[in-house]
């Protein structure tokens, strides 16, 4: 896959990646299936560029998210990052690679040790990498605290002193203590209220034009997705089914999941006309994804017929930049402006 | 949208307040809440987490979690009657009979070791004097209603095996099985994924419009309240603070906290990415904690010495728009553009 920047090769760069965990059952728990999380998943993040990763619950979003990390092991698939072949590593030399790679999740609380006060929640990235110790690397936790605008004298408290959004400021500055290049932000601002989600926005957007950081945004929400992402990556059970440039993307649909998605997000407009396509039913489940297209039993395409019951539809450029799996969606030969 | 007019009013809230005992002191969750819902309305209560819509809510039906307490000298009509002062048996009468609640978590809301036929069948015999048969009749009829398939089958299914949305489906098949005269729903969507969001407001909306049955929406979302609401009550930190028809609550806030939430909103915009979204400085306060006066004036990018000294009043800006700020008696005390992106 092509990234549109110019930059040369990507910082991050996914082949094939997929996730199964195997489904035990019967008294001796033998293996009897697999829930395919994620499934042959391709995808490239350049330098100081997000990528967003969006779909609903249980379409796969998180574990590629640690599934590239290594927080838990991917069933087969290569993962590249800065030249380094991050599958193969082990032990000492996969911790020196996490200095590069962090995560922010979701809910800071829960990712935060209770007994530890804010400064060594901070602290600790410093001194297992041993980037600081002693007065400097009090002063380190102080600058990043201030950067995530947060008082410094906050070190000494512990967690359940601060609100989420709060919570959310000090996850992301114990991210940064170790000076990483690459993030995934996996739903950061999901449980923060409106008007602490936008400030925990602006936060990681700041971030990034000071710092150079490179961020794979996974969420599911796509209103944020459209003020965060330069490009979006949709995923619907286990699989990338479409990925384009930001504005191509939420203007210019072509899979219809994507479309169905973008149509059920709330227009703040009273009033407003809204031409919804209204999906029947729920995903279905990973276990027994269906054949062919997994979408094809709630399809609305005009064109569906039994070849997508059968046939897997590739991820294809189908204009540039702009990747579609769908069987019946032409190439298209964009005018160049 | 119908004009506010000629309806006649279902539910009647007034100074409605509920008090948890604090550190220090008693702590007023709900201070003084006041609306009214006309039937076949839809009123929308909106607000963030810990401003009291879900406290109102539980209030209205009477099921404040103790050690909370709702305060005397306030009142709930329900079509004339006080719900504050009714005993238990009565109240039970009205509860799930003339008005229902849909929860948010329909996981934890249904009974996982019974039928969700057994459970929806249970409401109608406790209220009505009808047959076992009778019961499973409606109970079918009101799956049906909700949208779901082959209500026979799923009927006697039990809660784990349905996914998320035909949960919520069956919470809301529950809540209509007696045709309730007002539906309270605490963010009913919330806990669902956008494309099934879509479904079950499209429900919400169609049931309003062949039932007649008023709903009470409470919500964090000003997506969903832009498209199911005509009216909407706006709280902060226990109060009403604003309340207006949805078009002109969208259309020209009154109070700077709505003006902050509808800009602090992203929105879905193809065609511009912004540099930076719009922000209310600081947090919500602690109900233990509140600031004198304007309970928003640490936040407000407005306030002056006036708002510290004295609360201000739900000031009625037109007929039906009413909102709590000085503001509305001091236009020009109004800071022209307002500055963004404060630290938490």
């Amino acid at each position: 896959m092509t990234t549109p920047s110019a930059t040369g090769t990507p910082l991050l760069q996914v082949r094939g990646l997929t996730k199964y965990f195997p489904v035990r059952s019967g008294l001796l728990q033998r293996v009897t299936g697999a829930v395919k999380a994620v499934d042959d998943v391709s995808f490239d993040v350049a330098r100081g560029e997000t990528l967003a990763l969006v779909g609903e619950s249980g379409c796969g979003k998180t574990t590629t998210g640690r599934a590239l990390l290594r927080l838990i092991e991917p069933t087969r698939g290569a993962v590249h990052f800065d030249g380094t072949d991050v599958i193969a590593l082990k032990g000492e030399s996969l911790r020196r690679m996490r200095r590069h790679m962090q995560i922010v999740f979701q809910d800071p609380y829960g990712s935060l040790n209770p007994r530890m006060t804010v400064g060594e929640a901070v602290r600790e990235g410093l001194l297992v990498h041993q980037l600081a110790e002693g007065s400097e690397a009090d002063r380190r936790v102080s600058r990043l605290l201030d950067e995530v605008g947060l008082r410094p004298e906050y070190a000494s408290r512990f967690p359940h002193e601060f609100s989420g959004g709060q919570r959310q400021r000090i996850g992301i500055a114990r991210a940064l203590a170790v000076e990483p290049s690459f993030i995934v932000c996996d739903e950061p601002v999901s449980a923060l209220d409106v008007s602490v989600q936008a400030q925990v926005v602006n936060l990681l957007r700041d971030l990034q034009r000071d710092r150079g950081l490179s961020y794979l945004f996974i969420a599911h929400d796509l209103a944020v997705v459209s003020h965060m992402a330069d490009r979006v990556a949709v995923m619907y059970l286990g699989r990338i089914v479409e990925s384009a440039p930001r504005a191509t993307l939420f203007a210019g649909a072509r899979m219809p999941y994507t479309k169905a998605l973008l149509s059920a997000v709330p227009v703040p407009v009273p009033g407003a006309a809204r031409q919804r396509v209204l999906l029947p039913g729920d995903p279905p489940s990973p276990v027994n994804p269906p054949s062919g297209c997994v979408f094809h039993p709630r399809c609305p395409h005009p064109l569906k017929d039994a070849v997508c019951t059968r046939v897997v539809p590739p991820l294809e450029e189908k204009a540039p930049g702009h990747f579609v799996a769908c069987l019946k969606e032409p190439p298209t030969s964009v005018p160049t402006p | 949208m119908t004009s506010p007019l000629p309806q006649q009013t279902l539910l009647d809230v007034h100074a409605l307040q509920v008090t948890f005992p604090g550190r220090a002191g008693m702590v007023r969750a709900v201070d003084g809440v006041s609306f009214t819902v006309a039937a076949g309305e839809t009123v929308c209560l909106v607000g963030e987490s810990g401003c009291g819509k879900s406290l109102t809510a539980m209030s209205l039906l009477r099921l404040v979690p103790a050690p909370g307490r709702i305060e005397r000298g306030g009142h709930i009509r329900f079509d004339g009657q006080d719900l504050l002062s009714l005993d238990e048996p009565s109240l039970r009468s009205i509860r799930g009979r003339e008005m229902a609640m849909i929860f948010q978590e329909p996981s934890t809301a249904l009974n996982p070791v019974l039928t969700i036929g057994d459970q929806i069948a249970e409401v109608v015999r406790v209220h009505t004097r009808c047959s076992r048969a009778e019961a499973w009749q409606r109970t079918e009829a009101a799956l049906a209603q909700v949208g779901i398939a082959d209500a026979p089958r799923r009927a006697r299914q039990y809660p784990h095996e349905l996914s998320g949305g035909m949960r919520q489906r069956v919470m809301i098949a529950m809540a209509l099985v007696l045709s309730p005269r007002l539906v309270i729903a605490d963010e009913p969507t919330t806990a669902l994924d956008v494309t099934i969001q879509a479904q079950i407001l499209e429900l919400l909306r169609d049931l309003r419009e062949r039932t007649g049955m008023a709903l009470l929406l409470i919500t964090h979302d000003l997506g969903v309240v832009a498209e199911m609401a005509a009216r909407v009550i706006v709280m902060y930190a226990g109060r009403v603070v604003e309340e207006a028809p949805v078009e002109a609550l969208f259309a020209s806030p009154r109070m700077p906290y709505t003006e902050g939430l509808l800009k602090a909103m992203p929105r879905l915009d193809p065609a511009e990415r912004l540099e930076r979204l719009s922000t209310i400085a600081g947090t919500v306060p602690s109900p233990d904690a509140l600031p004198s006066g304007c309970t928003f004036r640490d936040r407000c990018p407005h306030a002056w010495e006036r708002c510290a000294q004295e609360e201000p009043a739900l000031h009625q800006v037109s007929a039906a728009h009413r909102a709590r700020c000085h503001l509305v008696q001091e236009p020009e005390r109004r800071v022209p553009t307002t500055a963004t992106g404060a630290h938490a």
